[in-house]
């Protein structure tokens, strides 16, 4: 590599995309306006790595986007039939692991995971339902809690720690009884100091975490994701 | 449905049969499905109904394609739907609730004893005496409901809540043309 320019970009599926030292394949991927599919990721806070969703090989290396620095000359592969269908599978699994009742869910058409489902053409859930016993904590005045949709991805743990400096929320539990928690005496959010201006209020991917009082104000059929694939939106809080 | 009917199109190819039925579902897939409108007119100059709705056959023939709306909530469900899969050569789970059990399945983490008991009896202004409905030709309840990939294999999914006119006719047409059926952004939808 004998120029600047040529030192700064990473190779995805064919194409050169630029990237900035220290930044993530998936961060310049997002920035160049390309898309890999991902959920527990967001732009404006550090990754997690954890829903795997962005996963992409590098040589005989399966490695989540979002973790991997990118590096001069790495040769990424994203929109492969192996990583079309690892993705599906992931997907489904977090369908089928918690109780996701679109037609019934305020967020439809906002909502990354049903997007994200779109965008890899899951038609079902090709696994068991589980049906998980969740509750539902609508103790807070203006927020509605709705742990039935919860992928833990921890987006609203990090809104809440780094942004509001409150740490409201954190994963509890292991393995598949790994859950949300709320930091109040009662476990209950009415119990915190959760405010609906708090960034954690705005940053759920999913249909979780909902202002009270507020239904339908943009129809069915007219939202974020209905109007265009979620490849083609723009990043950031629905 | 006409045995006069020929049973090859002018073009050469098969007349196709399809049967639909609705299982713990609200019959709002098949409103959609005869919400394809004047595009009815071209379906029947490719396919027979069977079973349906639409019919009214009690019995399911030998069919090409087999629309199943709805999840299972019943022993009669689960015995329609295998009668459905037996026939079928091709089975297709259509809308929200065939696929992931949808509002029904919303009661699963209750208990089944319970709610009937809610219902039925303890319920504020019911008349002296009332009880659980027991009559023998009723289908017994099943404890939870199910999406049908759960009972049958099911060749393909067609979802939403219900699938959109566009989305249904997209999809049989992929179908009858002998294509593996692809909705893409604006028909695949869950709600």
């Amino acid at each position: 590599m004998s120029s600047a320019d040529a030192a700064d970009v990473f190779h995805l599926d064919g194409h050169d995309v630029p990237f900035t030292t220290g930044e993530t394949v998936l961060a310049a991927t997002s920035r160049a306006g390309r898309y890999i599919p991902h959920l527990c990721w967001h732009p404006d806070f550090a990754p997690h790595g954890s829903c795997r969703v962005c996963t992409v090989r590098v040589g005989a290396r399966l490695v989540p986007a979002c973790t991997l620095p990118a590096a001069t000359g790495l040769v990424v592969e994203s929109d492969t039939a192996e990583l079309r269908h690892l993705r599906l599978r992931l997907l489904q699994l977090l369908f089928v692991e918690g109780n996701h009742f679109c037609p019934s869910c305020e967020k439809s058409g906002d909502c990354q995971l049903q997007a994200t489902a779109y965008a890899v053409d899951m038609t079902g859930p090709h696994f068991e339902e589980f049906y998980p016993a969740r509750p539902v904590d609508a103790s807070h005045p203006d927020i509605l809690l709705d742990l039935n949709r919860c992928i833990l991805c921890s987006l609203c743990v990090r809104a809440s720690r780094e942004v509001d400096g409150k740490s409201v929320f954190a994963l509890g539990g292991h393995g598949i009884d790994t859950h949300l928690l709320i930091d109040s005496p009662s476990g209950r959010l009415v119990d915190t100091d959760f405010a609906p201006t708090d960034r954690a209020a705005s940053i759920c991917p999913v249909g979780v975490i909902l202002p009270k009082r507020r239904g339908f104000a943009v129809p069915i059929g007219e939202r974020r994701f209905d109007q265009q694939p979620i490849s083609a939106a723009e990043e950031g809080d629905p | 449905m006409n045995p006069s009917a020929s049973l090859k199109l002018p073009d050469g190819r098969r007349r196709l049969r399809l049967a639909t039925t609705s299982l713990a579902g609200c019959f709002g897939c098949h409103m959609s499905f005869l919400d394809i409108d004047e595009r009815l007119l071209m379906l029947i100059e490719r396919v027979d109904f069977d079973r349906s709705p639409f019919t009214d056959f009690k019995k399911i023939g030998h069919c090409d394609i087999g629309l199943v709306e709805g999840g299972l909530c019943s022993v009669e469900n689960v015995q329609v739907l295998r009668e459905f899969r037996a026939h079928c050569r091709t089975l297709v789970a259509v809308g929200a609730c065939a696929i992931n059990g949808g509002l029904p399945a919303q009661r699963n983490h209750l208990d089944l004893g319970q709610i009937l008991a809610e219902v039925y009896r303890e319920r504020p202004g019911l008349a002296p005496g009332s009880a659980v409905p027991d009559d023998p030709e009723l289908p017994l309840l099943l404890n939870r409901v199910h999406p049908i990939h759960e009972v049958v294999q099911v060749d393909y999914f067609l979802p939403g809540c219900p699938p959109s006119a566009d989305a249904i006719w997209s999809f049989l047409n992929d179908l009858m043309d002998g294509r593996t059926p692809h909705l893409g952004h604006g028909l695949i939808r869950y709600d």
